[in-house]
């Protein structure tokens, strides 16, 4: 069964940003995309630069995907998929989010 | 397999063997070369750059790793001493024999002594080799006045050398004009000013007679006419001759007056020794510049590859320079002595640009031409010269701007493909057409595949012109969209903004964007709204859009931790201040390191350490330094005529008060600048955006200098400027940049793209050509007015506070930044040394 952690009231997010949670000893980046009003969740850990740091990245639109750009080399990942744009051996997980009552809540 | 000795290795010998090698021609034979420098060849064209900071290395034109992965042989610091034409042997100084199949002479040239007595005393010096630089350099130390004699070409490069040593410098030329070979008697006389308006004396008509002991300085120059002038040092630049010891001696054909004899192949009178470059004598005519010398090395290659049968026809002797920031240019026969030439002379005095076409008898050729102080138009003028081109319009137009009612300068289609763009490489206009038509699109893989530029890179601005007129023959439309979510460009968005007076992201998204934006356009929007508006660049509205360094006020290393740079104006700081930093960075165990802009940076803090640690700054004064923005960095500075016994003017405040007037300004990229209080320049303000150097009459303003990746000495905008005219100009000169620049295009890329060039940004900024400078002086007051410290701002407001966390639902650090000691201090942990964990050091 799905283990839903509360994280942070979605009230308290500034929209097209990133932050970073721990939950469960992982740590997830959550993104509010303002356009959309969707939450998105990915591993924080990034396997282009090996460094704890997709949370700080900006929202990036490639076409019709909403990727995060990795502050460090600025590689993409896919919100959705986790799958790295320029190199497609690269990825990132991808986890459950939702809002419970105003609350952002991460499965991972 | 035939073996090749190739005797001097300087740029025209290692041009020969480097055709071998471009040419994959070596497997046919096994290539030698003497060199008796201690080095292998290096770029003497751009010898004077070695008194701009480059040194001996990135001169190099070769290296030893280059000729041994190509299997050339190489023998330094030796020389040829004989050669037996018969056996086909040459001997060096230290007795090596070897014997050769072919035998090149690129044994150059060296530089003519005047037999004045008294030329051989120690500080008396000649300009040709690294080794005469570091002479120079020697010397200067244990002197304060330099001459030297020779107003040649060399002999003005020379003398850039030594005031750039900081020494009282005096040309003395025997002619009774400056570049007698190249320029007339009009173009000499502004020359001449121009060059005494930059601190050099200069004296013609000065027949040395003896050099004696001085009075006030080492020596004292004795003239004929009864005058003496006294020196530390002496600088001979009187013409250079052929080094052709070795082909005399040996009974090669010589010239009357020096030079190996040689004919259009480049063979001298033995069959199997060519002789190439400034050693060698043609139809009378020895070639003193490199052009001519690479044709003779690649005549010389054909021959002995036996492929196309190339000759050497003589070669064109235009040339075009910047002798101590002055252009100069000379085309053909710029002295009018054809049969029935007449000359048109355009003279500005008030410019001081001097301006002679020679036109052929029948009226529509060009036979030559002069420029001082403007040589814009030497490209096209070269052009119609070497190709033979009938003049697009009469003569007298051709002297006056466009803008007044001249015509337009020759456009790149109407050259042929056979016109010559890079005359050092021989690349031609099909050349480069070629190249585009394969992919090429830009000037840096123009120089990758034609090699066209690398030489003197006089030619960039004409191979940057075909380059873009290829592109539109194609129908390839260069795009300027900022990226797929905008279509306009950085300058375009900048209008919209400022015009429409928008003030958020959202909002230019929606009504001139689409999808969500990216890395690419939401910083550059939120750098526009900040140069405009100046709001807090952590408000919500801009929050996502700010840069990685931006949005935490701090610039992430590689880990991910952040170094943290405090403002410390001007380079000035209090020991009570030094105090703190020291404190603070002991006390968060930050590793600290002078930066090149005068400051401190404390590097290795954690996202959750910023606050306290900026706190504990601002609380002892600091404020922050704008070292994470597109934007004003620092001012550099000396301490100018406060202590230093040089300065003329208080550099020190100055650096203080345009460091405190423009801070925070957010620009289309980083803003550097530098004051110097004296000539002698120790801030190096020419290598900044905006430079400013003392002068007894006030304010030297230098414009859109760069060092980094491709250096770019700063153009002089201004010169006497009182405080206020220097911050009205720089004022218009930002808000003119922040309105107009591409994204992250520094100064100096952006001036040599803007239409009109640095005459263009003149007439904008100080004449006011566009009627802007009243709003760009507006704009400026209003950024001024809203400054804040961003650092202060956080601080204040608990909310932004919360973001300075690396996990929004605990206190915990992140588990992966981890450090190891070095020399004292730390540095980031390596992967592996994270995963093994040894040694880290521990944060409390």
């Amino acid at each position: 069964m799905t283990t839903w952690t509360p994280i942070i009231a979605k009230a308290k997010l500034t929209p097209d940003t990133g932050i970073c949670a721990l939950v469960n000893d992982k740590q997830v980046a959550v993104f509010f995309d303002r356009k959309t009003d969707q939450l998105y969740a990915l591993g924080n850990y990034c396997p282009a630069s090996n460094a704890n740091v997709l949370s700080r990245g900006l929202l990036t639109s490639i076409a019709e995907r909403l990727t995060v750009s990795s502050p460090l080399y600025k590689e993409h990942f896919d919100l959705c998929t986790g799958i790295c744009i320029e190199d497609a051996s690269l990825s990132v997980p991808v986890y459950g989010v939702r809002v419970t009552s105003g609350i952002v809540e991460v499965a991972a | 397999m035939k073996r090749i000795i190739v005797v001097g290795n300087g740029m025209v010998g290692h041009h020969f063997i480097d055709q071998f090698i471009q040419q994959h021609k070596l497997d046919e034979v096994q290539i030698t070369t003497f060199s008796e420098e201690p080095r292998l060849a290096y770029d003497r064209v751009q010898l004077s750059a070695y008194f701009s900071g480059k040194t001996a290395a990135d001169l190099m034109l070769t290296s030893n790793q280059y000729y041994d992965d190509n299997g050339v042989r190489y023998v330094i610091n030796d020389k040829i001493i004989a050669i037996d034409k018969t056996a086909k042997m040459v001997t060096t100084a230290q007795g090596r024999i070897e014997s050769y199949d072919k035998l090149v002479l690129a044994t150059g040239s060296f530089p003519f002594v005047p037999p004045i007595p008294g030329n051989d005393q120690p500080h008396c010096l000649v300009y040709r080799t690294i080794e005469d630089l570091e002479a120079i350099t020697a010397s200067a130390q244990a002197s304060k006045v330099g001459v030297v004699i020779g107003g040649g070409l060399l002999g003005l490069e020379a003398a850039n050398a030594i005031q750039q040593l900081g020494l009282e410098t005096h040309v003395v030329e025997f002619a009774p004009r400056l570049m007698a070979v190249q320029v007339d008697d009009g173009g000499g006389a502004i020359l001449r000013t121009k060059i005494e308006a930059l601190g050099v004396h200069v004296h013609t008509g000065k027949n040395t007679q003896e050099i004696v002991s001085g009075e006030n300085c080492r020596y004292r120059m004795q003239f004929a006419d009864g005058s003496h002038i006294e020196t530390d040092m002496i600088i001979f630049s009187a013409g250079i001759r052929p080094q052709d010891e070795l082909a005399r001696e040996f009974d090669l054909t010589i010239g009357e007056r020096g030079g190996i004899c040689v004919d259009n192949q480049c063979l001298t009178s033995d069959k199997d020794i060519y002789a190439i470059g400034e050693c060698a004598l043609w139809s009378g005519r020895i070639f003193g510049l490199v052009a001519p010398g690479y044709q003779m090395a690649k005549v010389a290659f054909d021959h002995i590859a036996g492929s196309a049968e190339q000759t050497f026809q003589g070669a064109d002797m235009s040339t075009k320079l910047k002798l101590l920031g002055v252009d100069v240019a000379s085309i053909g026969d710029a002295h009018a002595a054809t049969e029935g030439a007449q000359s048109y002379v355009f003279t500005n005095d008030a410019e001081q640009i001097y301006k002679k076409l020679v036109i052929s008898a029948c009226g529509n050729k060009l036979l030559g031409a002069v420029m001082v102080g403007d040589a814009e138009e030497y490209g096209s003028w070269l052009q119609l010269y070497l190709n033979n081109i009938d003049l697009p319009g009469a003569p007298e137009n051709m002297l006056i701007p466009p803008a007044e009612g001249g015509i337009a300068t020759l456009g790149v289609d109407a050259l042929p493909d056979s016109a010559v763009i890079c005359s050092c490489l021989d690349v031609s206009k099909g050349d480069i057409c070629a190249a585009v038509q394969v992919g090429a699109s830009s000037l840096d893989d123009i120089k990758t595949s034609t090699k066209a530029c690398t030489g003197c890179g006089g030619c960039a601005a004409l191979a940057t012109q075909v380059i873009n007129a290829e592109l539109t023959n194609m129908g390839v439309e260069v795009n300027t969209d900022l990226c797929e979510h905008f279509a306009y460009s950085r300058a375009e968005i900048a209008d919209i903004i400022r015009v429409k007076q928008i003030k958020t992201f959202a909002d230019l998204l929606a009504q001139y964007g689409s999808g969500h934006g990216c890395e690419v356009c939401r910083p550059t929007v939120a750098n526009i709204l900040a140069s405009y508006w100046n709001d807090y660049i952590l408000e919500d509205d801009h929050l996502g859009l700010q840069d990685v360094n931006d949005v935490y006020l701090g610039n992430m290393q590689k880990d991910g931790s952040y170094s943290v740079v405090p403002r410390i104006a001007g380079g000035e700081i209090t020991p009570d201040k030094l105090i703190v930093i020291g404190e603070v960075a002991k006390d968060y165990g930050l590793y600290t390191k002078i930066t090149g802009g005068q400051r401190i940076d404390l590097f290795g803090a954690q996202l959750n350490q910023l606050p306290a640690i900026w706190q504990r700054l601002i609380d002892a004064g600091f404020e922050t330094g704008h070292a994470y923005g597109k934007s004003v960095r620092t001012v550099k500075s000396c301490v100018g005529s406060t202590w230093c016994r040089y300065g003329v003017q208080d550099s020190m405040t100055l650096a203080i008060d345009l460091e405190n007037r423009y801070k925070g300004l957010r620009s289309p990229h980083k803003l550097k600048f530098a004051v110097s209080g004296c000539t002698r320049e120790c801030a190096e303000a020419q290598s900044k955006d905006i430079g400013v150097i003392a002068t007894e009459g006030g304010w030297g303003l230098y414009v859109c200098g760069n060092g980094g990746m491709r250096p770019r000495h700063a153009d002089l905008f201004a010169t006497d400027l009182d405080t206020d005219t220097l911050y009205q100009y720089i004022d218009r000169f930002l808000m003119f940049y922040v309105r107009t620049a591409e994204r992250l295009q520094r100064t100096s890329v952006w001036l040599e793209n803007l239409d009109g060039g640095l005459d263009y940004l003149k007439q904008v900024v100080i004449e006011d050509k566009l009627g802007l400078v009243g709003e760009l002086e507006q704009e400026m007051a209003s950024n001024i007015a809203n400054y804040q410290c961003e650092w202060k701002t956080t601080l204040a407001d608990p909310d932004k506070l919360l973001r300075f966390q690396h996990f929004v639902n605990s206190e915990q650090l992140d588990p992966a930044i981890q450090f190891v000691p070095v020399r004292e201090q730390i540095r980031p942990a390596s992967r592996r040394e994270r995963q093994q964990q040894i040694s880290v050091v521990k944060l409390d």
